[in-house]
């Protein structure tokens, strides 16, 4: 296996032009990810882990752009292909799998339509080839029937139904990285784990890697080999999924599982985190966790602290753990 | 607990909406012959259960199981089709809406949205104000204004923001607004409708928190339905399971969670993501759930439960009450096969 990565992301910073003002949504991200890696972003909403997942894929629309750092994929610079190169890339050697499947597929589209363009589009296959293709992708993802399946409407399907298609369909070009944001947030938790196992076995037979991007931290902990926690556009905390879900170093990770009903004892008040994230406009100078911290020392409001290793094996943006 | 005179009681109850639309929809060319043909959702079949002064009972399911119907007839949003709501002893379901006036100050909801549920158009005061005004008319406007900052500050929101609109709050603190307005009539009883499931992680404990504690200070009684089971598992006395509009378990919490009986209660619990497990290890569901349009004939899991045999196809399975004071309705379980 060679040394380098499937993805290496360094310092990227994507920012939003906002009445007159550029507000970073992420600041000074940085992360690998080896070939066939399962890698966790975990988070609150607005801090920046969707953000993250379309500026890889170069998905970031007006009114923003990414205004700093590099993005290589096997071995490319993305942030530096045209548009057409990109394509090239998006939706073939990296597939994304989004919240809502009935927002992703085309509703007026069979699924096979939809599936055998997505072949056509990047290989040169026929129309034949590419539905048997389509046929073994469903299959693939324990759709029975697929043959009739082929000829259905993305509405004849049931939620757990429609993302099994969706991750086939992401799965056609045998993609290097899959990015999944909140794939079963919207799903019941017997069809959530049902997907999440098959994306998972998926992930290990194919030897794909995965960015899975979610506020579900049990979910995530089952699946990633990595976690990356994102709070108000950075990476506070970095490292080995069990470590961090063992002995998280970071104080908003720590904050964040004591928070979770299963760390406390029955009926007992849970720990809470004061105050809420804040947005972009009001993210406090220095460490963007200070306000809601409870170890907040003067530093903390100053300077804003670097990812650095920590003692216990996990890289932590704190400036009390040195 | 079970012995304490309930302070809701549900009785067999249904609650069935027929969708069929106007005359000419129903009208169907069938065989030569024009039919007419109604379409019915079986949201709620046959429910019953009591929740006790001072408990929490949760209702959990997934989505369609009928859960938010069951919340929204007890509440009497919903009139039953058929069954019999009683609260404090007195049946409510089928009251007058000038009868049951008094019971709307003792029966309170927080509904999931807080972006939805708080009028855009109207203050914070204004919304907290208004049902006081309305329930008690003979209050003076300073004894209204005083109650109203009194229960403000117990849900942790600054009464001097009580002129703010709800678009000035973030989504915790919406949601500690819809409770204050639930408080603020001084209610003994509150159904939340998945009151947490719309809120960040690190703002469910906030407002999880803050149920338990108005539970504690009030004497409160909820009902609470969630699909979150380790929510559920915290907060709870007791959980009752639905699947597809039947009650398949009821339960103390920690009886359900350390030794579940039904097959789909089993299955629903083995698929709680957890922290720290590497994989899943959920039991399989074949097959998919079906419509309550077309209930299956016998128990409604038969078609999916491991266990089915012969009569899981034709009779629906009777609720047993288990020495523990666990009840269910499974065959398996009634003929000691499971």
């Amino acid at each position: 296996m060679s040394d380098e990565p499937l993805l290496d992301v360094s310092d990227l910073t994507v920012s939003f032009d906002f009445r007159r003002r550029s507000l970073a949504a992420v600041s000074g991200v940085s992360f690998r990810l080896a070939r066939g890696e399962r890698l966790g972003i975990v988070g609150e909403s607005g801090a920046g882990k969707s953000v993250t997942g379309f500026a890889i894929l170069n998905l970031i629309s007006k009114p923003g752009r990414i205004t700093g750092g590099t993005i290589s994929f096997e071995g490319r610079e993305l942030t530096a292909l045209r548009a057409e190169e990109m394509r090239q890339v998006r939706g073939n050697r990296i597939s994304m799998i989004f919240q809502d499947p009935m927002m992703t597929l085309n509703p007026v589209l069979t699924v096979g339509t939809q599936m055998v363009e997505t072949i056509r589009a990047h290989a040169g296959v026929s129309r034949r080839q590419a539905e048997e293709r389509a046929v073994e992708a469903l299959r693939k993802v324990y759709i029975s029937s697929p043959e009739r399946r082929l000829r259905q409407y993305p509405h004849e399907f049931s939620g757990g139904m429609r993302q099994r298609i969706v991750i086939a369909i992401a799965l056609l070009t045998s993609p290097a990285l899959i990015i999944a944001d909140e794939p079963t947030t919207a799903l019941d938790v017997t069809i959530q784990a049902e997907i999440m196992d098959l994306l998972l076995k998926l992930c290990e037979s194919e030897r794909m890697g995965l960015i899975l991007i979610t506020h579900d931290l049990a979910v995530v902990s089952q699946v990633t080999q990595r976690i990356a926690v994102m709070y108000a556009g950075r990476i506070v905390e970095l490292g080995e999924t069990a470590r961090i879900v063992e002995n998280p170093s970071h104080p908003y990770t720590r904050g964040l599982l004591a928070a979770l009903p299963q760390s406390a004892a029955r009926g007992r008040r849970l720990a809470q985190i004061p105050g809420s994230m804040p947005n972009l406009t009001t993210v406090p100078a220095g460490c963007p966790f200070s306000d809601r911290c409870e170890r907040c020392e003067s530093v903390c409001r100053e300077r804003i602290p670097p990812l650095t290793a920590k003692d216990t094996g996990c890289l932590a943006a704190c400036h009390l753990l040195d | 607990m079970t012995t304490a005179t309930p302070l809701l009681s549900i009785r067999n109850l249904v609650k069935h909406f027929d969708i069929s639309g106007g005359l000419l929809d129903q009208l169907k060319w069938r065989d030569g012959r024009m039919t007419r043909r109604r379409t019915v959702v079986k949201a709620v079949n046959d429910v019953s259960f009591t929740v006790a002064p001072g408990e929490t009972v949760s209702v959990v399911g997934e989505s369609g199981c009928g859960k938010s119907t069951l919340a929204r007839a007890v509440m009497g949003i919903y009139p039953p089709t058929s069954g019999e709501i009683w609260f404090g002893g007195e049946r409510i379901d089928s009251l007058s809406p000038r009868r049951m006036l008094p019971y709307r100050t003792r029966m309170q909801m927080v509904f999931q949205d807080p972006y939805a549920s708080l009028n855009p158009r109207m203050t914070v005061r204004a919304t907290l104000e208004e049902p006081v005004f309305f329930h008690q008319p003979n209050l003076s406007r300073a004894e209204v204004k005083d109650r109203v900052a009194e229960v403000m500050r117990q849900v942790g929101v600054d009464p001097a923001w009580a002129d703010r609109y709800p678009h000035e709050f973030s989504g915790g603190q919406r949601q500690r607004i819809s409770i204050a307005r639930a408080l603020v009539v001084d209610p003994a009883f509150i159904v939340a409708d998945e009151p947490i499931a719309a809120l960040d992680v690190s703002i469910q404990a906030q407002i999880l928190n803050l149920l338990m504690d108005a539970q504690e200070e009030r004497g409160l009684t909820y009902l609470f339905i969630s699909h979150d089971l380790s929510v559920v598992r915290h907060i709870s006395n007791r959980v009752a399971v639905m699947y597809l509009g039947t009650l398949c378990e009821l339960a103390p919490t920690e009886e359900l969670f350390s030794s579940p009986r039904h097959p789909y209660t089993r299955a629903l619990l083995s698929a709680i993501p957890r922290l720290g497990r590497q994989g899943f290890a959920h039991l399989r569901l074949s097959g998919e759930v079906p419509t309550p349009i077309n209930l299956p004939p016998g128990c409604v899991f038969h078609g999916r439960c491991p266990y089915a045999f012969d009569p899981c196809t034709r009779e629906v399975p009777r609720p047993i009450v288990l020495d523990n004071g666990v009840a269910l309705a499974c065959h398996g379980v009634a003929d000691g096969r499971i």
